[in-house]
């Protein structure tokens, strides 16, 4: 069981709910995404996902390109990445899923990246390009290393794939709450709770949504009828808005508390 | 056994790797796209349009003074130049607009890099009274002033990109960025042979007109088949256009021309199959110009048709199994091969097609006796003239 599968496993014995927060890897350094990472966790945060900049993000919004933008100018990679959380690691036990584009990942070598990323501490991987009747060989070599792999669940999913979708996910589903890329909205749309209540008759894994998500009435509304809650984007803006300030890491963590308050 | 399988293979190469929120949608159309291609109403339907608004067939022309330049070959030309709009991607935005109104879809969106198949999508829209948005980059926006000023006379809305290098490839991104967001009313009218299954089969269907018509043709007119097909190479949809139909005559060589921009070594270049490795771009695996790191690297060509980082899987089916064999031409090259054509045979070919034009050159010097050879002349170089207009004073 890993750090992630034993998370949910903790947060169900509390009847509480997963906060789970995304940042972009890099940005504005590997420093400070260490330093996020670590003060995250005192923020109330369960779960990190540590976003892999890719070149061509085309299901992200224009937050999340910037952001992905930026780190690679810095000359970011998949390897540093890891390095990283090997540093973090000897700092913080908490969750740490990568998500990445499906590119960055086949480059390095599928088996070799989750060989690596297992090693460094790393507890799963999120691939919004790749879904799973593509993934096989991933999921199986995932598999073997006790390694998650995330799959996304989406309004306009079919009945026929929910199957397919759960049982090749692990660690938990990131249903998308909106037909549409990554970034903050002001409205949601909650038809996704009965999404989400005809998901859970397929299976007992832990259902988390994100995409759009940036208040704090909208994570409580949200946890009500999942398993967690994902924010992003507005966190990353909430990075680049401190972008060069002294008290960033400080700034942007009580931003995150003031999120994860509410679960 | 016919490619792809049911799952959008070419060997390694296609698939269908895209965000969940389109995977439904894109079972839904590959369901539809294959009961319209059996459909006898589709069919006819498709055929009267290509015939009576499209033009079809186009001619293939020997090009008697060209061929007596080169002395070892003999050329003809498929005229997809004399195509309404100007170039082959009509065949192929004829096909998917009517799989889209089939589909009940009110609004059509579409990249375009050098503004031909932007310009043959507003076409098709304004022709069925469907809305239409087309993503160019900012970049190519400049470079083909002209067809951007067509799409809007057509009614359509052309969304500048200005996210990364402002071509074809950001186009794309944006393109799908949108396709993901409206689902559910929009049609994605993908110009190329590539993106996610059923997309590179469909294209290359809708475009391999181009190679049925070739073969007739030629068989009528030599009595045999020809030994080389020669073709321009961006993405790649009149290269499949032409090469399909000829897939099982192995004697017929097939040639791609990809773009070697300002040369292989420059690394500014387009060449994905001569140069690239294998990857994953925009709903396929295919070749790739990428780094070491799996990052996506700028392509660079002087034809806005070619600048493209990829290419369709089916292409890079061909080059692994050695059906078609891939070579490339420089930008400097392209252009007197722009101004050979136009200057011996009275034809001014688009700076795209102006490098399978190029490579005759080339291919005259290596032929051991007189070939015959087949180059489709993809497009008309009206579009060229003002951004060429440097280059020849």
């Amino acid at each position: 069981m890993n750090r992630i599968d034993q998370k949910f496993q903790e947060l169900r014995k509390k009847n509480k709910k997963a906060f789970i927060a995304f940042i972009t890897a890099g940005d504005p350094s590997l420093e400070v995404t260490k330093k996020l990472v670590v003060s995250f966790e005192q923020s109330g945060v369960d779960i990190i996902e540590l976003g892999v900049p890719f070149s061509d993000p085309l299901a992200d919004g224009a937050t999340i390109q910037s952001a992905s933008y930026r780190a690679l100018q810095k000359g970011v990679t998949l390897g540093k990445i890891l390095k990283l959380v090997e540093e973090i690691r000897k700092e913080t036990q908490i969750p740490i899923a990568l998500m990445s584009y499906y590119n960055p990942v086949f480059s390095y070598g599928e088996k070799r990246f989750v060989e690596d990323a297992k090693r460094c501490g790393v507890d799963g991987v999120i691939i919004p390009d790749l879904p799973p009747e593509e993934a096989k060989e991933l999921i199986g070599i995932a598999k073997q290393n006790d390694f998650s792999t995330v799959f996304f669940l989406s309004s306009t999913t079919r009945k026929d794939r929910i199957k397919n979708i759960v049982n090749a996910s692990s660690g938990f589903i990131y249903f998308v709450s909106v037909a549409g890329v990554t970034g903050a909205r002001n409205k949601l749309s909650f038809s996704i709770r009965k999404s989400i209540m005809d998901a859970k008759t397929y299976t007992k894994k832990p259902i988390c949504v994100g995409f759009g998500i940036s208040t704090s009435e909208q994570v409580k509304k949200v946890a009500s009828f999942s398993d967690g809650v994902i924010v992003g984007s507005a966190i990353v803006g909430e990075v680049a808005k401190n972008s060069g300030q002294k008290d960033l890491v400080q700034n942007v963590s009580q931003y995150v508390s003031r999120l994860t308050r509410v679960l | 056994m016919s490619l792809p399988d049911n799952k959008g293979r070419f060997g390694q190469f296609g698939g269908r790797f895209v965000p969940e929120t389109l995977m439904s949608l894109l079972s839904d159309l590959e369901k539809a796209y294959f009961s319209f291609k059996k459909d006898k109403k589709f069919k006819e339907e498709l055929r009267f349009y290509l015939r009576e608004f499209a033009g079809r067939p186009t001619n293939l022309y020997l090009a008697e003074r060209l061929s007596d330049h080169l002395k070892t070959l003999k050329v003809y030309l498929k005229r997809e130049d004399l195509l309404h709009t100007g170039a082959h991607k009509i065949n192929n935005t004829l096909g998917q607009i009517l799989v889209a109104k089939r589909m009940g879809k009110t609004r059509v969106i579409a990249e375009t890099g050098a503004g031909q198949h932007g310009v043959a999508t507003a076409t098709v829209c304004a022709l069925f009274g469907l809305k239409c948005d087309v993503y160019m980059g900012a970049e190519d926006m400049k470079r083909q002033a002209l067809n951007v000023a067509r799409m809007k006379l057509l009614g359509t809305r052309v969304i500048p990109v200005t996210s990364g290098s402002q071509t074809l490839k950001d186009a794309m991104n944006e393109a799908i960025r949108d396709w993901v967001t409206n689902v559910a009313d929009t049609f994605y009218l993908i110009g190329s042979v590539a993106g996610p299954h059923p997309y590179p089969v469909m294209v290359r269907d809708f475009q391999s007109v181009i190679g049925q018509e070739a073969r007739q043709q030629f068989l009528k007119k030599e009595k045999s088949l020809p030994d080389y097909l020669l073709a321009c190479v961006g993405g790649g949809s009149n290269a499949m256009g032409l090469f399909y139909p000829f897939f099982h005559d192995e004697k017929v060589k097939m040639i791609g021309v990809e773009a070697a921009g300002h040369g292989l070594s420059s690394g500014e270049h387009s060449a994905t199959l001569t140069q690239g490795t294998v990857g994953v771009l925009h709903g396929s695996k295919s070749r790739l110009l990428q780094t070491s790191d799996g990052q996506i690297k700028i392509a660079h060509s002087i034809a806005a048709g070619l600048d493209y980082p990829g290419v369709g899987p089916e292409h890079a089916y061909y080059k692994e199994t050695g059906r078609a064999q891939y070579v490339s031409v420089t930008d400097k090259e392209a252009v007197e091969g722009l101004k050979l054509l136009s200057r011996i045979e009275g034809i001014i070919p688009a700076m795209e097609s102006s490098h399978a034009v190029a490579y005759l050159e080339k291919l005259a010097r290596h032929v051991k006796s007189k070939s015959t050879v087949i180059v489709c002349l993809s497009g008309r170089g009206d579009k060229d003239v003002d951004a060429i207009k440097q280059v020849i004073a």
